[in-house]
């Protein structure tokens, strides 16, 4: 096993990190100020994933198509809000749950009914084709080492957005106090619907940025969101922090251990069996990781909430 | 004299910079009733919720019955017999008030794990719950959901509860309020009997209430007590009067 | 206690049920359309399933979004034991597997319970929105385990060969083995009903309805909490191995997210902690996919409408709508 080998799984480790970050921003944002616990947010992701993959085609332009993933999930981010989410927010955990999981077949069933049973490709952009090599006599994709870069640039920019400017400034008193913002005059069913759309978005952009690493199909936001709960389970939920460094942890812990794993255990028993066993183990180590955390914190490492 | 039932020493607890608790001492004493009282932001609230154990002091010690209650949660301080009334009534709302009562009696018996028998005609859960709500003059209330109850209905209930669970001390916080003129009398002369069934640390705002059951009064100020005496003794405490009736006066 | 009358509506609506239940397969066996029986067991095994789930979240209000992780289990103690008697290789240490349901039912429900109690006691440490998350996320785990470890099919899933046996009941009949499964049904509905009178039964209503109120009189509403969870796990369990004698087959596809979500919306559609409100639901699932999904290959589409409908505008499910609200003693 070389350092670039193993430079080359961390970085990995990174993007996928990357890629949480994007899906666990909105989903603690929407809970963190709305109280929405939104199942559906992996079809938002699936969402920019085809609206890429079709307007790319359609253009053969990608970064056309990475427009459109944005639009179009802020667009149907803020079309359910106004139908159904917001007629959620007073309701309990369970029926958010219910009506979420409701949207999911929803999307999933008309994507199907639009772009049928087989999945688009999206290839990566020529700007960003090819490697950079790695110290050590590696190489790395550029594409990844963007997204890398793109996740960068999200977690500033919310940074700045809600700690710099008038609407973060009414997400965070929207998190502390509905009742407060909405005595201050702030038009609290339109911020919702903004946050709400902003967070679709974000997850609208990860999931056109991982069309062009994998194939693009029906289904493909679930795992994704699944992770992003784990995320946010670890860095606590309503922290945008807590879901930066959750979502890197939960990437990199993910990556190093399917690719670590089985090499240590192959040390111990015969490969033939390693490989199986470690790649069975692997697959749990992420959970594994969530629930010693919460044995300790059983509200995260960064709960806002007391 | 007899040994205290409830004695707290030195608590102290602090949000951030605000000392809630500062050093507060305080004893409930065998068949007395121990007024709390204080103007709002006093820290009373606090104070309960560290005896009854919903929040942990920073430090100090509370005794009960002789035995250190640090590391106790709210289950196992009940069951020592610290029974409790809520400020804000806390019930299981969709239970008829009986239900609510029979909850405290089958924790009281300790058989919370027995998986068959229906409850609703098991004697010995129903009768003793009847009678509590009897002596509580709810007896005739006893099927209706405790989300239908009354406001002062609920706060009987909540005495009943506590009164089911053979507790050996009561803390009950603000028993009066919301109730009518007329429910405030019969609270005051049925907590009056009370007293030497097992003591009560009373939190009360409704002053005539205290100064007709209270033995001994603490004032509690920006989470200190700077009196504790009886009745008279309190009423003519210069502290108190500036710190305390002086407002409300 | 009170003076209510012996036929409520909801009893008059669970009976009538029941039969309905029972009814259906019995005539499809006259008119020889073996496949209606089909149907009939794979309602009373999805009823089951969600019985078990009722008992955490309907009596509890503990919304677990990984009982797919049960049903799962369940399954694959099925699958596995019957594999291992079809081969004649020993489980390990010199156990034979075994194709006696009895056997395996018992199994089942032990695994589940093992499995329940450390996720459950992780799980209960937290409540709301995070209870609902970390069920999925162990019911995820179980899952990618079941897919990545090769010696039971892995992503393929496990087949069974022959249907397992019960003592005196020729299985293979499909009326036979829907009674055993309808049989196991009402006993679990007893359960519940026995549970939900309980002392037990109070505590963990308590428990729902205001967790201080128990604490305050002294119950801890985790240890409570935790022995539903885990007997809710027990019965979603053997519901899985029931489900997989049905299909003969087991995958991972019945550990899914999918599948948990399923669950719950068994028991919305019928009536969260009514008794037979999984029955009902389950009826109504399992038509709607079968109607909808002859007229459309696209059911799953227009099943998430009518379910956004119930959640929305409908929010006591079917028993609700037939029964009036659910009332307690």
């Amino acid at each position: 096993m070389s350092i670039a080998l193993l430079l080359e799984q961390l970085l990995n480790g990174l993007q996928l990190g990357v890629m949480l970050f994007l899906m666990a921003a909105g989903l603690t944002l929407i809970f963190g100020v709305m109280g929405l616990i939104n199942l559906a947010h992996g079809s938002l992701y699936m969402i920019g994933a085809f609206a890429c993959a079709a307007v790319a085609a359609a253009t053969g332009s990608f970064w056309i198509g990475l427009a459109a993933s944005l639009v179009a999930a802020a667009a149907a981010g803020a079309i359910i809000e106004v139908t159904v989410i917001r007629r959620l927010y007073d309701r309990d955990h369970l029926d958010q749950v219910l009506a979420t999981f409701a949207l999911i077949l929803i999307f999933s069933e008309g994507t199907r009914w639009l772009f049928g049973s087989f999945p688009l490709y999206l290839d990566i952009p020529p700007l960003l084709q090819g490697a950079v090599p790695l110290p050590g006599g590696g190489q790395y994709q550029l594409y990844r080492l963007a997204i890398i870069g793109v996740g960068v640039v999200v977690a500033l920019g919310l940074y700045v957005l809600i700690s710099r400017t008038r609407l973060g400034m009414r997400i965070r008193a929207g998190e502390s106090d509905r009742e407060m913002i909405a005595a201050l005059g702030v038009d609290i069913r339109t911020l919702y619907t903004v946050v709400f759309a902003l967070g679709a978005a974000l997850a609208g952009l990860a999931g056109a940025l991982v069309g062009a690493l994998q194939s693009v199909q029906v289904g493909m936001g679930e795992p994704a969101l699944i992770l992003a709960f784990v995320v946010i389970v670890i860095g606590g939920i309503g922290s945008i922090k807590g879901a930066l460094l959750g979502a890197i942890l939960v990437g990199v812990v993910d990556t190093m251990g399917r690719f670590l794993l089985p090499k240590a255990l192959a040390l111990m028993i015969p490969a033939a069996q390693a490989g199986p066993i470690g790649a069975a183990l692997a697959s749990m180590l992420i959970y594994i990781v969530m629930a010693l955390i919460l044995a300790f914190r059983p509200s995260g490492l960064f709960a806002t909430q007391s | 004299m007899a040994e205290p039932i409830l004695e707290i020493r030195d608590l102290r607890k602090t949000f951030g910079a605000l000392k809630a608790t500062d050093g507060v001492s305080l004893e409930l004493r065998p068949g007395e009733i121990h007024a709390l009282i204080g103007p709002n932001g006093a820290g009373k609230s606090t104070l309960i919720h560290q005896i009854s154990g919903s929040l942990r002091p920073d430090s100090g010690s509370i005794r009960f019955l002789g035995q250190d209650m640090a590391g106790l949660d709210m289950a196992a301080r009940a069951r020592l017999g610290l029974g409790r009334s809520f400020q804000i009534s806390s019930l299981a709302q969709e239970f008829s008030a009986l239900r609510n009562v029979m909850l405290a009696v089958q924790a009281r018996q300790g058989t919370s794990f027995r998986f068959l028998r229906p409850v609703m005609s098991d004697k010995s859960l129903t009768e003793p719950a009847m009678a509590m709500l009897e002596r509580v003059g709810l007896a005739g209330r006893a099927h209706l959901p405790a989300a239908e109850l009354s406001h002062g209905e609920r706060r009987q209930l909540e005495i009943a509860i506590a009164l089911a669970l053979g507790s050996k001390a009561f803390l009950f916080d603000e028993p009066m309020a919301g109730m009518g003129p007329e429910g405030s009398k019969a609270l005051t002369r049925f907590l009056d009997g009370l007293r030497h069934e097992a003591p009560i640390l009373l939190v009360e705002h409704d002053m005539d209430a205290v100064f007709a059951l209270a033995d001994r009064i603490s004032v509690l100020v920006y989470g200190r007590v700077i009196a504790t005496g009886t009745v008279d003794q309190i009423r003519n405490d210069p502290e108190v009067r500036r710190a305390y009736l002086g407002e409300a006066a | 206690m009170t003076n209510a009358p012996i036929m409520t509506p909801e009893t008059i609506v669970n009976v009538s049920l029941a039969l309905l239940l029972l009814g259906l397969p019995l005539v499809a066996q006259t008119m020889g359309e073996p496949f209606y029986i089909t149907l009939a067991t794979r309602i009373a095994i999805l009823a089951l399933a969600a019985v078990g789930l009722n008992i955490a979240l309907g009596l509890g209000g503990l919304v677990s979004f990984g009982h797919a992780a049960f049903f799962g289990l369940g399954g694959y103690a099925a699958g596995i034991l019957a594999t291992h008697a079809f081969d004649g290789v020993p489980l390990f240490a010199g156990i034979p597997g075994t194709a006696s349901m009895p056997i395996i039912w018992l199994v089942a429900v032990l695994v589940c319970g093992m499995i329940a109690l450390p996720i459950g006691a992780i799980s209960l440490r937290t409540a709301g929105v995070y209870f609902i998350m970390i069920t999925l996320a162990f019911a995820q785990m179980i899952y990618y385990f079941a897919v990545s470890w090769p010696a039971y099919g892995g992503e393929d899933g496990l087949s069974i060969y022959v249907r397992n046996e019960f003592p005196g009941v020729n299985t293979a009949q499909p009326l036979s083995y829907f009674l055993i499964c309808y049989a196991v049904l009402m006993l679990a509905l007893g359960l519940f009903w026995l549970l939900r009178g309980s002392r037990f039964g109070a505590s963990l209503q308590a428990a729902r309805q205001n967790a201080t109120r128990l604490s305050a009189v002294g119950i801890a509403p985790f240890n409570i909490r935790l022995v539903a969870f885990a007997i809710s796990a027990m019965v979603t369990g053997l519901a899985g191995a029931l489900f997989a004698d049905l299909n003969k087959f087991v995958s991972p596809s019945m550990l899914s997210w999918h599948m948990s979500g399923e669950l719950i919306v068994l028991i919305i559609l019928g009536g969260k902690g009514r008794l037979f409100g999984p029955v009902a639901g389950a009826m109504l699932y399992v038509l709607f996919e079968f109607a909808l999904g002859g007229i459309t290959e696209r059911w799953q589409f227009f099943l998430g409408l009518i379910l956004l409908g119930v959640v929305l505008f409908a929010r006591g499910g079917l028993l609700g709508l037939l029964a009036g609200k659910a009332r307690h003693g």
